[in-house]
This record gives C-alpha cells, structure tokens and sequence, in this order.
C-alpha cells in the first residue's frame, strides 16, 4: 500500500481516510508463512506473566459477552470478547502454555494459519474497543482489552490491520500526525486562533511549567479545544508551552499494534516536555493518548518520567479543587460520558464530577456510569474503519439511549474522540442532542478573577 | 491386589502426587514467564491490599451485570457450595479424611447433605444443558469443558451407588460390597488427576488472574 493512496476525510462528522473504494487490510507483499511467523514472534513476545495467568484461567462461562456492547446489541456470539482472542490463546497454548511441548507433539492444537488470522482481523479490531468493561465482569478477574491490545501487536507484524487504521497509523509515523495535523498546520492553526479568540497561543517557550499536548482531533475538527485549553492555562496563571516538537497525543501506534510507532510517538512528547523543563504535561480530552502516556509512557522510554502526566479532567479537577481555577455557576443538568481510558481503565474516573460539581451542574448519571459505563463504540481505532460503522452505530446508539433516559439538558465528556463518535453516530441516528466537551464548558464558565489571585 | 486396595493405597497416591505436582506445574508454569517492569508513577502503592481486595470483591458481580448473570451465578454458588458440602461434611467421607491426614470435624445433618447432593446434580445439570444451548458457551466450549464437567459429576454419581446405610451412620473400614467403593474412589482420583491440567484448575488459578489484575487497577487507582 502507498500512503499516497490514502487521501484523508476533513470534512465528515469523522475523521479518517477517506473509504477505500478498494480495501487493503492485508499489507505488504508476502508470503503467508513469513506472516504468521512474524505473528507467531510476536504473540510468543507478549507472552508474559500476566498473560499466561489469563491465558490459563478462563473457564469459557461467556460473562463477557454480557458487559460487551458489541454482544449486547447484535446478539453474535462471535462478539464474546475471549472469543475475540482464540487464535491469541491457540498460540499461546501451543507455544507457551504449561503443556506446549504435548500440545506441538500430538497436534492437539493445530498451528494457527494466516486465514484464521485474518477472519479475526474484523474481531479483534472492528468490534473491539478495547474499552475494558468485559474485565470488570469476568468472574477470573482477566484483563481481556490489555490481551486484546497485545494481539494486536501480532496482527501488526502479520501485516494484518484494517485498512484505515493501518493507513492513518502509518500517516502519523511518518507525518507525526495521523489527521495532518504537521507542525506547520499547528503553528497556523494556532496563530488563527490567537487572532480569532484574543487568547496567548504560547508555542515552543523555551522553558515552561507545563508542557501542553493535544489530539489531532482537536486541531484539525475541534479548534475550540485548543482555545479552551489556553484560555484555563492563562486564567490559572500557569507558565506554559505547547512544542512543536511534541504536541500529538493521539498515538495510533498503540491502536494499531506497532510498538515501535507507539514508543517514536510517546518519546516525542517525553523529550518536549524534557527539553522545555516542564513539571506537568497535560494530555487532551482523548482516551487512548491518557493509557499511552500516563501508563504507558514511562515504559518506552524505560525509566520513570521525570514530570507529572495529567489527563486535562485531573488538571482541572486539581486546580478547582485548590481554588487556582474558578468557575461560575452553569445552572443546567448534565449527564457524562465516561472515556473507558481515562475513568474505568485510567483510574481517573472521579475528576470530571470534581469539576462538574464546582460548576453546580444538576448531574444526572447514566444506568450504567463510571467505572461500569458503555464506551462511545468508536474507541481503540474503531471511528477510523468504514466497514465497521454500522456495527459501531448500534452501541453508539446504546449508549445515546442511556443518556437520553437521564433527561439532562447537556451530555459532556472529556475525549475529543467519544465527542467524534457522537457527532458522527448522532448525524446518522439523527440524535438531537451534541456532546459537549468538558474543558469548553469549563473554559466557557471561568470567573472574572481567579480565586486567591 | 484387590480393586479397593489398588483405589485406598496406589491409585490415591498416585493421584494425589499428580494433584499436587501439576498445581505446582501449572503455577510454576506461569511464574517462570518474565514480568514486565513498571515504570509508571503509580496512583497508588497498595497494590497487595488491591490484589487481595479483587479477589474478594469478585466473587459477586457488580449490580450493573447482576441481572443478566444471576441465575449463572447463583448456579455456580449452588454446586461449588453443594460440592463442599458432599466432599467435607458427609460422614464416610470424613472418615475417609481422617485416615489420610489424622483430622475429622462432625459432620453436616442429614437434610442439609441431601440439599448439598441435590444443589450439585441440579447445577450440573444446568451447566451442561446452558452450555449446549447458550449460543456464547456453545462457541466457546472445548474438549475441556466437557471432560471437566464428566470428571466433576462422575464421584457424585457413583457415590450414589455407593450410599447405603443412613446418612448419619458411621461406615465401616471395610465395606460390605467393595467394588462401589472401589470405583466411587477412583472417580475421585480421575477428578484429582485431570484438576491441574484442565479448566478445573481455576481452583487455584481464580487468585491469580484476579490478584493480578487487581493489583494492576490498584496501582493505576482504577475500581474493579
């Protein structure tokens, strides 16, 4: 595949590649078994501890498919979320597990093949979102979306990723953005915005407190973000910077199973941050980008962080919380939309309601929220992938139902991606309400005069 | 060598060694693959109170999955309980105990063993018919799944054949038809045989897998 052929889609409620009139989810020239051997390397790699305690423990009951929104709505049992990891859990019993050798010896589990492989391309990335909510069902307690995420690793290497998300993964590596966002888009776009909003756009300070990234999204369809963010920043007094030599968050590389991309992304915002000496990096409203960074992060670069990493929802939280943000009173009723990354698998579920509550909204929760709540259903690469949109429309549309049931006046959330994924849904199940983002509410609330300044 | 020697002294034995072998395999099996470091912040450092904290918290769902796991659930409790119950607190098998290891403890009234039985059979049962009819555990059932159901219920259904005086009543060393026993016995033994290297393993294997992942949401401050 030539990257020239995969010309993006600005325009749209979603953004991606545009659809691929001829569909190309099987990349590069090879043989077959070069590929399942470069599966086969990979998935032996990922096999460690935690793995093969997973691996060894599930007793097939089919819990998950009950917490999994895929399952939920179409009824499929190809949806169970372990079914969704068999080829994963076939390799590990036959190349690692506890009784590989008799399993190899006598062929009680025949090697996995690249057809197998690729009928599950369409399970282990369509209909998974990695959102995490099977785990907090499965009575064994496994991690299913981190497995999930490591078989993903093998897809990679196999040359087996949905085209799309292969396509704007390979765009970032290469562009170091996955939407266009260049350093040259992002030094314009934030030069308009300076015009436009009256607001500092502080771009490669040499030296700053915090170091501020964004989600593509955000700059190429959500520009107010980037306002709200500088907008907080100078009401809060902070010195601050964003880089042009680390600025996107977003990181396909972890989407799409390229660990290698995963780590070039991840080191460009580490040695930003490093460069300007900054304390705190915050991440955007986007889930993916808070796992990548905040727990991921330190990882690639193999030592811990020498600074903190907020998601934009805790910095917030942190600052109302010790008065160096104030906002006024919204005065409306509001639901949340939890991003799986940041709450239920990110641990940072309490701090939008610290912010929702110092803005005195009437929050109603959903049936199911929290750390229990649905994903938007475009999480983990899904919003990028065409042929999945009918099936990501219907847990979108779940999850619709579950904030229209609330009756509150304004649904919020704090993942550019999620607000992407209700645009979208909302444009093709003509929702009539818009996500809102919660750094804009707070942004839009900002009292006069900081407190105690 | 008669059958009820071959099942009291060889046989146990030798179950009993591959029982106790292949946890320490299957355990050692998974500890042996490396652990990856985590360089982190941690939200929180209880991860140990995290571990053990998830593997007490999920033996109940959380109420959003209640609903549409009870009756799977309640099942589950019913036969795991009701297995207790037959295994621990039946008299010949507690005497069974007391040759082996010198320990003995009353045992359950006669009602609540008859419960027990019926709470086992009436579960695996269950299990058995849900997992030919549900389209989720149809899918996902392998040889496995079956032979751990076989072994599971084989003790219980030849243990039928072997009750024959009142439930309260102390059997004696030698019985008066053997062979039952003999067989009852060696069910028992294919039970302990198949348990580290099956599904059955989850036995041991649920404090893992569950420590594990507790201890990783403790350490990010994630609920579980």
């Amino acid at each position: 595949m030539s990257e020239a052929s995969h010309p993006l889609d600005l325009e749209s409620p979603r953004l991606s590649v545009k659809k691929p009139a001829v569909r190309f989810d099987k990349q590069g020239e090879r043989p077959d078994d070069e590929r399942l051997g470069a599966a086969m390397t990979s998935f032996v790699k990922d096999f460690g501890r935690a793995t093969a305690a997973y691996m060894d423990s599930c007793i097939h009951c089919g819990n998950c498919a009950e917490a999994c929104h895929f399952y939920l709505e179409t009824g499929d049992p190809r949806y169970t979320p372990i079914w969704k990891l068999e080829p994963f859990k076939q390799a590990y019993q036959r190349e690692a597990g506890p009784f590989a050798w008799l399993y190899r010896a006598l062929n009680l589990k025949p090697a996995i093949t690249v057809e197998e492989l690729e009928s599950w391309q369409e399970l282990l990335y369509d209909s998974c979102t990695m959102c995490g909510r099977c785990t907090m069902i499965c009575p064994m307690g496994i991690d299913i979306a981190s497995l999930v995420g490591l078989a993903r690793h093998g897809m990679y290497q196999a040359g087996l990723v949905p085209h799309e998300l292969w396509a704007v993964a390979e765009r970032a590596e290469r562009e170091g953005s996955p939407l266009g966002a260049t350093p040259k888009v992002l030094k314009d776009r934030l030069e308009w915005l300076a015009d436009e909003h009256e607001v500092e756009m502080r771009l490669d300070q040499p030296e700053a407190d915090v170091l501020v990234t964004f989600s593509s999204i955000e700059i190429m369809k959500y520009p107010q973000s980037l306002v709200a963010t500088a907008k907080v920043l100078e009401h809060a007094g902070f010195t601050w910077t964003i880089s042009s030599r680390g600025y996107e968050a977003t990181n396909f590389g972890m989407l799409s199973g390229n660990v290698e991309w995963q780590k070039h992304s991840s080191l460009k915002l580490i040695e930003a941050a490093i460069a300007c000496k900054a304390k705190i990096m915050i991440l955007p409203e986007c889930g993916h980008a808070y796992t990548a960074l905040r727990w991921q992060g330190a990882n690639m670069l193999g030592r811990p962080l020498p600074f903190r990493v907020l998601h934009i929802s805790e910095f917030l939280a942190e600052n109302v919380a010790n008065g160096r943000i104030a906002v006024k009173q919204v005065g409306k009723s509001v639901t949340f939309h939890d991003p799986c990354q940041v709450s239920r698998r990110g641990g940072a579920t309490r701090a939008p309601r610290v912010v929702l509550e110092a803005l005195g909204v009437d929050l109603r929760e959903m049936a199911d929220s929290g750390d229990v709540g649905f994903c938007c259903g475009g999480g983990g690469g899904v919003i990028t992938i065409h042929r999945a949109d009918e099936l990501r429309y219907k847990t979108t549309a779940l999850k619709m139902r579950q904030m229209d049931a609330t009756g509150a006046e304004l649904p919020v959330t704090s993942c550019s991606n999620c607000r992407q994924t209700f645009d979208d849904g909302g444009a093709h199940l003509k929702w009539d309400k818009e996500m809102t983002s919660l750094l804009e509410l707070v942004a839009d609330s900002l009292a006069d005069r900081p407190a105690g300044r | 060598m008669e059958l009820l020697e071959l099942a009291r002294g060889p046989g146990l034995w030798f179950a009993l060694a591959v029982f106790g072998f292949g946890s320490l395999w299957r355990l050692w099996a998974i500890f042996r693959r490396p652990g990856k470091a985590d360089y982190s912040e941690p939200r929180s450092g209880a991860v140990a109170a995290g571990a053990l904290r998830a593997i007490a918290t999920r033996m109940w769902h959380h109420r959003t999955f209640r609903e549409r796991t009870l009756v799977q659930t309640l099942n589950a409790y019913g036969y795991h309980i009701g297995l207790a119950i037959v295994f621990f607190g039946f008299v010949p098998h507690i005497g069974f105990i007391h040759r082996l290891t010198g320990l003995s403890w009353p045992a359950v009234p006669g009602w609540l063993f008859v419960v027990a039985v019926a709470l086992v059979f009436i579960g695996l049962i269950y299990v058995f018919f849900a997992r030919l009819t549900s389209p989720v555990q149809r899918l996902l059932s392998n040889f496995d799944d079956w032979f751990s159901w076989f072994v599971t219920i084989l003790p219980m259904v030849t243990g039928m054949a072997v009750i024959a005086l009142p439930l309260q009543a102390t059997y004696p060393p030698v019985p008066l038809d053997p062979v039952p026993v003999a067989i009852h016995l060696l069910s028992l033994e294919l039970l302990l045989v198949w348990l580290p290297f099956g599904k059955l393993a989850h036995v041991f294997l649920v404090f893992v897998s569950r420590g594990m992942t507790g201890a990783a949401f403790a350490r990010k401050g994630a609920g579980l």
